[in-house]
Parts: structure tokens; sequence; C-alpha cells
């Protein structure tokens, strides 16, 4: 009994606490601790704490050279429009593809969610978005991300919809209500779980995103925060100025932070989908 | 497995029995709600993707103004300087090392942290910020960590009591496991919540009747509780080997493609050949990504999707 009672009570909990020390606390506290040095302690990062803190200092300079704030501006101007738009026109079509059948709907689910898996073809975008005038602006942007999370909207909403009786939809339709209508009061709102899920995962995908941001926004007035991280990180002026840099990384990663220990629990059992409580 | 991801991680996706007669269909579920959704697709992400197909045939470059077609010459020409194998290969082997990689990380930490108590929540907690932080500032967190004379070194250092200076991201060999490694740390605690979630799912009833056969702890889980696994290993082995087939972020920041472009997976290549104007070379390459894609990721689905049934 007392080999059995080993395990939970003193094992498995030393091995997970040491775990997420070293394995995340490290990395973490590397940052954290850099972020607060001076320039010349920081040009070799290690995890002792700084002689003089630069707290202050360094938050502020990398606040105004790395234009935090417009970054958040242009992150969310780009973000939101983005996720809107493509959970809105995503499950409008997701709902018709998984109520109709036949060869056609077939067809077009193929289509529909072959962009889960095929990359993006980021130059010709570049090329097509000039174009269209669109290149280098946040409208360019918006399009581009709702053209390629499109298919992870339909995937996860499709999926869903198939849950969910028809008999639902038919009462509504014997009381005379249009598609559109039923769409609106019944369909959407119990899809709240499954765009939860693809809420969560799209706004990640695209507020981290610096590939395809890089080619989009590049040369525009308009820039994200990883953009500006990466401007930050690359300039000359900042070469191995790792003060910078994690201060920096610190000011952008915690909004997103912030929403996580507030939401933690919707957030991972909105990504699994209530499986795990 | 979960609501929300039915399709990959269902073992028998229930499509729909109460399918009703075509005629009410029609009506019903109009075929105008398609159009927004698939006029975007087709505009941002077809038309681009059909472009591949043509401009990858011809001379467009930031160094002259007209286009024109050249046949297979960019091809030729990125076999030749053995460019294109060299960067398909790594890009191969990075992404099976954060397919292999990140699965393990993400199934330890889920068999570690799989009871529900106080302590174990917390640490999941901690184990997915790396999930939310950008994939870029992470990278730049372990250049920081790995150069030679940095933290990870000075703690082996520490431990053994000699000098330690291994050059991490220096050697043209091993960086590439190193990056991958830095990838699925990222990633890891996604993997986690998923095979939590799949752990979840597997019945009490199922686990009772092996331990009264007398299976063991490790018996059970490789004989029962492995097998009930396969959605969630198919959803995390899919989403990982797409991820980093696609690989960039974490790869520009602590290496940017080097030692000796020995880390310099497709999107790197794509990313410096367009910075130095030859878009016509750099679309090749994006062609290329996207017929691998094609090639391995639907063969992949398919067979672990199979191996799902059979168990």
């Amino acid at each position: 009994m007392y080999r059995s009672q080993l395990w939970p009570r003193v094992v498995q909990p030393t091995i997970a606490v040491v775990l997420a020390a070293v394995v995340i606390g490290i990395p973490l506290w590397l940052a954290v601790i850099t972020s607060a040095k001076s320039r010349s302690e920081a040009n070799l990062p290690d995890l002792t704490l700084p002689s003089a803190w630069h707290l202050a200092d360094n938050y502020a300079q990398a606040f105004s050279q790395g234009r935090i704030l417009w970054g958040l501006f242009g992150s969310l101007l780009v973000m939101l429009p983005a996720v809107i738009g493509v959970l809105i026109f995503g499950s409008l079509a997701s709902w018709v593809l998984a109520r109709r059948s036949g060869r056609l709907t077939a067809a077009l689910y193929g289509a529909g969610i072959s962009g889960v898996v095929l990359p993006p073809a980021v130059i010709t975008i570049v090329l097509l978005l000039r174009q269209m005038g669109l290149a280098s602006t946040p409208q360019g942007m918006i399009f581009v991300y709702m053209g390629m999370y499109m298919s992870v909207v339909i995937f996860f909403i499709t999926g869903f919809v198939r849950t969910i009786p028809v008999e639902l939809e038919e009462a509504a339709r014997m009381d005379g209500a249009g598609p559109f209508m039923i769409f609106v009061r019944i369909i959407l709102p119990l899809l709240r779980p499954v765009i939860a899920t693809a809420t969560i995962l799209v706004c990640l995908y695209i507020w981290n995103d610096v590939f395809y941001s890089f080619f989009v926004l590049g040369g525009g007035a308009v820039s994200t925060l990883p953009l500006n991280l990466y401007a930050v990180a690359s300039s000359n002026l900042y070469q191995n100025n790792w003060n910078l840099i994690f201060a920096y990384v610190i000011m952008m990663s915690l909004p997103l932070l912030v929403v996580f220990v507030v939401a933690q629990r919707r957030i991972i059992s909105g990504i699994t989908g209530g499986a795990v409580k | 497995m979960s609501r929300s991801a039915p399709s990959l991680l269902e073992r028998s996706p229930d499509v729909d029995r109460r399918r009703s007669s075509p005629r009410r269909q029609s009506s019903g579920y109009p075929l105008w709600f398609l159009v927004p959704a698939f006029a975007i697709l087709g505009v941002f992400f077809f038309l681009p993707t059909l472009f591949n197909f043509v401009y990858a045939f011809t001379n467009w470059s930031a160094f002259h103004d007209d286009i024109q077609g050249v046949g297979f010459d960019n091809f030729a020409s990125l076999l030749s300087d053995g460019s294109l194998l060299a960067s398909l290969r790594i890009t191969l082997v990075y992404a099976v090392l954060v397919g292999v990689f990140q699965n393990l990380f993400g199934l330890g930490l889920a068999l570690l942290l799989e009871r529900d108590t106080r302590l174990n929540r917390a640490i999941r907690a901690v184990f997915f910020i790396p999930v939310l932080m950008s994939a870029l500032a992470v990278g730049y967190i372990f250049a920081a960590l790995l150069k030679p004379e940095g933290a990870v070194n000075g703690i082996l250092g520490a431990l053994t009591g000699t000098h330690v200076s291994i050059p991490w991201l220096g050697s043209t060999t091993w960086t590439i496991v190193v990056v991958a490694l830095v990838n699925s740390w990222k990633w890891m605690g996604l993997a986690m919540i998923i095979f939590l979630a799949g752990l979840k799912t597997i019945p009490e009833e199922v686990l009772q009747a092996a331990k009264v056969d007398g299976a063991g702890p490790w018996k059970t889980f490789t004989a029962v509780r492995l097998p009930l696994l396969a959605p969630a290993v198919t959803f995390n082995v899919a989403t990982a080997l797409l991820g980093s087939l696609n690989g960039f972020d974490t790869i520009q920041a602590t290496t940017a493609g080097g030692p000796a472009q020995k880390t310099e997976v497709l999107d790197i290549f794509i990313f410096h050949t367009f910075g130095y104007g030859l878009f016509a070379q750099a679309t090749t390459m994006s062609l290329v990504l996207f017929l691998i894609v094609t090639v391995l990721a639907f063969p992949v689905i398919g067979y672990l999707r199979k191996r799902e049934r059979v168990l």
C-alpha cells in the first residue's frame, strides 16, 4: 500500500514541478532577467540577476523604438476583421456543405478543406496583390489570412454541424423561417463551442505570424508586433541587444498571456472542444 | 473524441444519417451561402496556387521589367546548384524530427499530468505558455540560451564541473536536430492537451477489464491505451508534419538557415531568394513545396486514418 502511494503523492508531483521549472522556467527566466540588464551585461545572456536593474529604461526604449503601440494597432487591424470574416463566411458555407448531399457538395467540401493541408503560394500572392492594388495594405493582408484559414474553419465547423440534429431546423422551417433566419437564430448559437475553438486557433496563428505578413505587408505603412520584433532583432542598431529584444518579447507576449490566465480553462477546453475539463 | 474536431479525430465520422430529400435540401440550404467563402478561397488561395504553375516557368525577377517564359530553366538551375535537393532533404528531415519529438514530448507530458489534480492543472497551463508565444520570440530565447557561452552550456558546465562550449547552433550535422527540438518545445503543449483529451475518451471499463486480466501499467499502455489514442496521434502527427513543412519562424530566429545553409528549409530558402529579387526561383521553390505536401500529406493522413480503423 505504501509503495502505491509513493508515486501519486511524492514522485509524480516532484517530477512534474522539476520538469516545468527546468524545461519552461529556465527559458522564460532568461527572457525576463535579460530584459532587465544593461546593454553590455545582456551581451552574453545568462541566468544571473542583473548587477544593476535597467528594467524601466529597456522597456521604455523597446516600447518607443520598437513601435509597440503601432505594432499592436497593426496586429489588431489585420487580425480582428480576418477572424470575424473567416468565421462568418466559413460557418455560412459550412452549414450548407454539411446539410446538402451529392457529388457537387462533396467536391466543394474537398476543395474547401484542401487549404488545411496545402501551403499558400506566398510569392504569387504578392504578385496578385500588386495587380489588385492591395500589396502592402492591411486589406490585402486580411484577405490573404481569410483565404489561408478559411479551410481550417470549414473543416472544423462542417464536422460540428453534422452533429446537430436537423429536426431543430425543421421546427423553425415549419414556422415559416427562411434559411438565413434559421442560420442566425438556430445554427449560429449552437456553433458556439466550435467557433470558440476556431477563433482561438486562428487568432494564435495570425497574432504570431511573421512569414506571410513579411511578404504581404512588407514595405507598407502598417506593420504588426512580430514584424516589429523581427525589425528590432535584425537591425544593426540592435545587434546583440538582447535586453531590448527580450523587453520587446515580453511586452508582445503579455496580452495573450493575460488573456490566457483569465480564460485559461475556457481556452484549453475550447481547443479540445470540451473534452478536457 | 472532441466535438469540435471530428473528421480527423473521430474513428467513424458520423456522416449525417438524417439526410433528407433532395428537394427540400435545395430550398433549405441555398448555394449562395457558399459564395463569399469560396470567392475568397478562389481569389486569395487557389488563384495564387495556379499562378505558381505559371510563374515557376518564367524569368520574373526584380531585375527586368518584362516577364518571359523560360521553360524548366529555374528547375534546372536549382537542381544543378544542389539547392533544391538540399532544401528538400533538410525540410523533410526537419518535418520528421518535429513530428517525432513533438508527439513524444506531448504524450509523455499527457501521461505524466493525466490525473486531474490542482497541481497537474497548473503545470499543464505552464507547458501551454510556449504555444501562446510567437515562434519568433521562442527562437530568440533559444538563440540566447544556446550560444557557445550561453546558459545551457553554463548549466552543463556546472553539472559536470568542466568548461562546456558546445556550439549548439553551429554544427552542420546536429543543428537541424536542435532547431527541431526548439520547435517541438514551442508546440508540445498543444500536443499534450490533444493527447489528454484522447486519454479522457478511453472508457473506464476498458481499463478495468485490462486490470482484471492481469495487465500491468506498461502492458495496459501499449496494448490498450496507445491503440485507443490513434485518433489523437493522427491529429498530432498530421498537424506537426504540416506545420513543420511550412516551418520558418523558429529557424529564422535561431540560425537563419545556417550554419552553411544546413538548416535552410524551403520557406527559409523562399524568404532569402525573394529578398534577392529572384522571384521566379522563389516561386519555383514554392511550387516544389506545394507538390511535396500534396505527394506526402494525403498518403500520410490516409495511412494514419486506415490504422485507426484497423485497430
